[in-house]
């Protein structure tokens, strides 16, 4: 469980994040969406002991990341945006170092590294150094390097970025089968579709705030189920329906010209903040 | 703490096995261009203490290469930091600050044994056998725990890799040409002494070349350079948490 209360983070004068709470269940896949410089990767790296706060609290399955750090450091596992393998070394050996990181004993830290190599498909690999991967097979490693310590919080920092849409959606394959053993998930992406299929519960970032919180259906509920985009002079303007016959009516008499089709979880994003999720 | 700290070392030592070949030729290719230089142009009229001066000039080299190879951990920690990215993965693990700094430095002597066995193999192939007993290898090991935990101090504090060569440009090369290495530091006037006296390199060089002549070293150079290394090895432990934002 996460739970988060009036976090803060400032660099000098510039404020990333001016006051967030938040709680995640245990074994929840919660997504954290927002655009540039909103603060996502900055509650991440917090969160995950990488930078300090500068206000609030947060806790890790109750360990408080400030004074308990060791110990909520053991309950997480990351995977980084970027990719922060040792390219100089084989997949097998940055499983391995980690797993010593983390204090794992010989035995078990062999029999976990087979177990996930198996979990992630590159068993074949294992010998290889990582700078021969590719950039899907890297992001995997990562993935089970995040795995191998049987953290109950795992936290997805833009896990598919850079991906191509099968890969991706293998990914994504992989994040639900994590979650259905009981971890928990903290997901950011700019990928509104990933969000929208993975996450139980999505946060809204703008700005350091959160501006939205829900689950997605109920945020898309709450905006109307249909939306109609019509080109404007001023450029593509949308309107927000019930359902789709309270639509098709304000459209009665125009053939063309506008495009009929479901809210999606951008459509509340740019409803809240007027800004694009990138 | 110990397991993290064998994570740290190992990763630097894996490294370092990939890289032997390499590693070993650049660990030798200035001291050899030293030995040549210095040893054919100097030929065997230049003497200190009715030793030549290759002989004079092989427990400096030894002095030297244990100060740069261990220093050169900082450039390692800095590409696993900005380029790789590694780091974070340390800070991420629930590790001691002394683990990490533990393992780097030890990953830095580690270096610095490897050249100066480097070091005294191409003594040995410009015919130079000296007394190359435990003080010897106690001063270079010391020298190494200095440099090296003076290299993860400050690889902690630079921004970028161009303040690391910068670091190395005002801090080393200086050190390298001054601290003993290449004449008798006791030839230069007084004042000069007395300034190359607080260099770290100055009281190594001084006891490698003491024992390798078969005389008997200062103990307060050992004191000196065990004090200087224990206060870099405790700053290290401090700028840990700096590199953090």
């Amino acid at each position: 469980m996460i739970q988060i209360q009036n976090l803060q983070k400032s660099y000098g004068k510039t404020r990333a994040l001016a006051g967030i709470d938040l709680r995640v269940g245990q074994g929840e896949l919660f997504a954290y969406l927002g655009p540039n410089g909103a603060g996502k990767t900055t509650t991440i790296r917090i969160l995950t002991g990488l930078t300090q706060l500068t206000g609030g609290t947060a806790l890790l399955n109750a360990h408080d990341i400030r004074t308990r750090s060791r110990a909520a450091k053991r309950q997480c596992g990351l995977v980084p945006q970027q990719i922060n393998l040792d390219g100089e070394l084989t997949v097998r050996e940055n499983l391995d170092i980690h797993g010593r990181l983390f204090a794992m004993p010989g035995v078990t830290r062999k029999q976990r590294i087979l177990e996930l190599l198996d979990y992630v498909e590159l068993t074949e690999r294992a010998e290889n150094l990582v700078k021969q991967l590719s950039g899907g097979l890297k992001r995997r490693v990562l993935i089970a390097r995040a795995l191998l310590h049987h953290p109950r919080i795992l936290f997805l920092d833009e896990p598919t970025v850079g991906l191509d849409a099968d890969i991706r959606r293998r990914i994504w394959g992989l994040i639900k089968k994590i979650q259905q053993d009981g971890t928990t998930i903290f997901l950011t992406t700019h990928y509104i579709e990933e969000a929208e299929f993975l996450a139980d519960r999505v946060a809204f970032l703008d700005e350091g705030r959160i501006v939205a919180l829900d689950r997605p259906d109920r945020l898309i509920a709450e905006l109307g189920g249909w939306a109609v985009d019509q080109l404007a002079d001023s450029g593509m303007q949308t309107r927000y329906y019930p359902d789709r016959e309270a639509a098709r009516e304000a459209m009665a008499g125009r053939d063309t010209g506008f495009t009929l089709r479901r809210v999606n979880l951008e459509d509340v994003y740019l409803a809240q903040t007027g800004k694009k999720v990138q | 703490m110990i397991q993290g700290f064998i994570a740290v070392y190992l990763r630097e030592m894996i490294i370092v096995k990939r890289r032997f070949k390499r590693l070993v030729a650049s660990m030798a290719v200035s001291p050899l261009l030293y030995l040549l230089a210095f040893s054919y142009a100097m030929g065997g009229e230049v003497k200190f203490d009715g030793f030549t001066y290759t002989e004079f000039l092989i427990p400096g080299l030894v002095a030297m290469s244990s100060m740069i190879q261990s220093f050169a951990i900082a450039t390692d920690i800095n590409v696993a930091r900005f380029y790789w990215g590694i780091f974070e993965e340390f800070q991420a693990a629930p590790i001691r600050n002394a683990a990490y700094v533990a393992g780097e430095v030890l990953a830095g002597m580690s270096r610095a044994l490897i050249a100066i066995v480097v070091i005294l193999l191409l003594g040995l192939a410009f015919g130079v056998n000296l007394d190359y007993g435990p003080l010897l290898w106690l001063a270079a090991l010391l020298n190494s725990f200095v440099f090296a935990s003076l290299a993860v101090a400050l690889a902690m504090l630079v921004r970028s890799h161009a303040d690391q060569s910068l670091l190395t440009s005002f801090v080393i090369t200086p050190m390298a040409f001054l601290g003993g290495t290449f004449f008798p530091v006791e030839r230069l006037p007084d004042w000069a002494e007395s300034i190359l006296f607080f260099l770290p390199l100055t009281h190594a060089s001084e006891s490698i070349r003491a024992v390798a002549f078969g005389r008997v070293p200062d103990w307060r150079a050992y004191a000196v350079l065990a004090g200087v290394g224990l206060l870099c090895f405790l700053l290290a432990l401090k700028t840990v948490n700096k590199a953090r934002d």
